[in-house]
């Protein structure tokens, strides 16, 4: 089997919960959880079960109430704010529902925004980089286009392109087709699974499809904070 | 341009609306500001420029007698009168004066040998001083050959210049002659050869200006000068360099400070007023802006937690709102100073006196647009720390979900 180098996300009794004393409320309680590179999975569970909570703790955006997360071999709970930021910056790729765009910029600005966000300055390096991938997602003529002039499936293409622009360990993605039509959807769930392919990106994709979820390696379900099953799904 | 510039440029081009009006706010407060600060100190400029128009900065008079005992005779209570009657000279005067011009705060330095006297003409019989001047000199600290409104500035032997009220009361004219009779039956006929008009009435009757040496000896002070008169390069340190001179010299140092104290307290309690109503008039700035930006943190929530997701840190965010306040405060003050540059010009074009020359000259310096630039940005900046801090603390996972 794979050996602990290959372990991109390790996940050890993480658990979460929210305000303290009478008022707290339990999210996750002890999640143990390991993605090997290159792994395409699926999490799946009922509406509040705490998925959404679970992606925000490996994608460094929240820290775990206790339990121990590490990101290729990284101890999270060794790091300050900013060496979180930092780790989440090179190694984490996000892909939320809402197409999360900044419409003051473009789309090959946003796509190279994780870039310019890391080095400080703008460089012709990270533009090319984006425009490629622009390419790559098929919006090649959009570029230059400010992002709210995207249609709802242009948007998140280019908030994929955005999340690999970086060559990330780990792409995390919250219901990412959650707001398309099922042919839009259709196209963008090709796009991860094309990236996962050829450059061997992690995936964690949230869904609530069950026709998309058995299209991936993997699925996890979360049911009330707990993993309650974990199985590799028969290749078609 | 690095990322944080790049944000904050964009952000305020797309809230145009908002950065617009902001900045038009930060520009109505600025233009107050420097139209008021150039006025003051234009106005200002212009009254003391009037009062000294007939001072000296400093004057140095001889030290002033001790007291005598209070049980002294008669006939020493009469030697003392006819001493203080006796007009007192400055000891050794020429080396005074030499030392005095080397002094780099000093920019002229102007013997007087001065003193009370008659001035006789036909019946009219006016008590006036003598004012014995070495022109050249006198001319560096009390502009007088730019005040003549008749004549030329000539105090040879025989000749003397009178102020326009003294000439009117006497009947005379350039031309005319003059006697003037001191203590002791001294006197000498002198020939007016200018007239001046200094701004003050009581000057311009009283004083007549002749050469050094026909005051000294209608006053009976032979090779001696009564006072010194210097004029400075910075008017504000008058009272400073006065106490240094006396504490130096022995003499008695009066500066244009002390003899106008009523008047510089004036001065004094107006630019405080005025700094009272500027510092508010900033604070107000500074609220108008923190408001906006406090609105703007709120309203892009989701982009702050978007780029904090991106791996921008909390540094970066806080300055991408500290910029954005410092610009809004440069373009402000931009803005600001225009808008006073034309007030000042219209306020010229209608403040005017009777004559209609301007009633004094006010412009915006550079120096005060300047300062504006830098102040106004300064305080964008300031204002922007809480919004700034509150863009940095905000957490990217409830900002991501609202
Ligand atoms: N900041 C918070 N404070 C208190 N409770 C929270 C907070 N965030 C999430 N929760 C609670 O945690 C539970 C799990 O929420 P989460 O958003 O992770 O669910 P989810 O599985 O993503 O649901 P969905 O499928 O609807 O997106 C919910 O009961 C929610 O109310
Ligand atoms: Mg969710």
């Amino acid at each position: 089997m794979a050996d602990t180098n290959d372990r991109v996300l390790h996940l050890a009794g993480i658990r979460k919960s929210y305000g303290s004393g009478e008022v707290e409320s339990k999210v996750l309680h002890g999640i143990d959880l390991t993605l090997q590179r290159g792994e395409f999975a699926a999490l799946i569970g009922p509406s509040g079960s705490g998925k959404s909570t679970l992606l925000n703790l490996i994608g460094l955006l929240d820290r775990p109430t206790s339990g121990q997360l590490h990101i290729d071999g990284e101890d999270s709970g060794q790091l300050d704010d900013t060496g979180l930021t930092r780790l989440r910056g090179q190694r984490i790729g996000f892909v939320f529902q809402h197409h999360h765009l900044i419409p003051a910029f473009t789309a090959e600005e946003n796509v190279a925004m994780p870039l310019l966000v890391a080095r400080g300055r703008p460089d012709s390096e990270m533009f090319e980089r984006a425009g490629h991938l622009l390419d790559q997602v098929g919006l090649a003529d959009r570029k230059q286009h400010l992002a709210n002039r995207l249609s709802g499936g242009q948007q998140q293409r280019v908030a994929i392109a955005r999340a690999l622009v970086t060559n990330p360990s780990l792409v995390l993605a919250d219901e990412p087709t959650g707001n398309l039509d099922t042919h839009s959807a259709d196209d963008v769930f090709a796009l991860l699974r094309e990236f996962n392919r050829r450059q061997h990106t992690t995936f964690l994709i949230v869904t609530h499809d069950p026709r998309l979820a058995a299209r991936c390696d993997r699925i996890i379900e979360l049911v009330d904070g707990r993993i309650v099953a974990d199985q590799a799904v028969a290749s078609a | 341009m690095p990322f944080e510039w790049i944000a904050a440029v964009r952000f305020l081009r797309e809230g145009r609306m908002q950065s617009l009006l902001i900045i038009v706010g930060v520009g109505v407060g600025v233009a107050v500001i420097v139209f008021m600060s150039a006025l003051l100190s234009g106005l200002q400029a212009n009254l003391i420029k009037r009062t000294l128009s007939s001072q000296a900065h400093i004057t140095l008079l001889p030290p002033e007698e001790i007291a005598r005992p209070q049980q002294a005779t008669d006939a020493t209570a009469l030697r003392l009168q006819k001493q203080a009657q006796r007009l007192r000279a400055i000891d050794q005067w020429q080396t005074l004066r030499d030392r005095l011009e080397t002094w780099p705060e000093i920019a002229a330095v102007s013997p007087v040998a001065s003193g009370p006297a008659f001035a006789v003409r036909g019946e009219a019989n006016k008590a006036i001083t003598v004012v014995g001047i070495e022109p050249e000199r006198y001319n560096r600290v009390i502009s007088l050959a730019e005040r003549l409104t008749a004549g030329q500035l000539r105090v040879g032997a025989g000749e003397a210049v009178i102020g326009i009220e003294l000439a009117k009361d006497l009947g005379a004219e350039v031309g005319d002659k003059l006697r003037l009779s001191a203590a002791d039956g001294r006197s000498d006929t002198l020939t007016i050869t200018g007239l001046f008009d200094l701004g003050n009435k009581g000057v311009n009757a009283r004083n007549v200006y002749v050469g050094l040496r026909t005051a000294q000896s209608l006053l009976d002070l032979v090779g001696g000068v009564s006072s010194i008169d210097l004029a400075l390069h910075d008017l504000d340190l008058a009272e400073q360099l006065a106490r240094r001179i006396a504490g130096e010299t022995g003499l008695t140092a009066d500066s244009w400070i002390k003899t106008n104290a009523q008047f510089v307290t004036a001065l004094t309690s107006q630019r405080v007023s005025s700094n009272v109503i500027r510092f508010f008039i900033a604070l107000s700035v500074a609220f108008g802006i923190a408001s906006v930006l406090v609105v703007s943190v709120i309203q892009r929530g989701k982009e702050i937690g978007i780029l904090r997701a991106m791996g921008a840190t909390q540094a970066q965010m806080r300055r991408i709102f500290l910029l954005q306040g410092g610009i809004v405060g440069f373009f402000g003050s931009l803005l600001g100073s225009a808008l006073a540059w034309s007030f000042l010009m219209l306020w010229q074009l209608l403040a005017r006196n009777p004559d209609g020359t301007p009633m004094f000259v006010i412009g915006v310096e550079p120096g005060l647009v300047a300062l504006a630039a830098g102040g106004a940005s300064l305080v964008g900046i300031l204002s922007a720390l809480l919004p700034a801090r509150r863009a940095a603390q905000l957490d990217p996972v409830v900002a991501i979900r609202g």
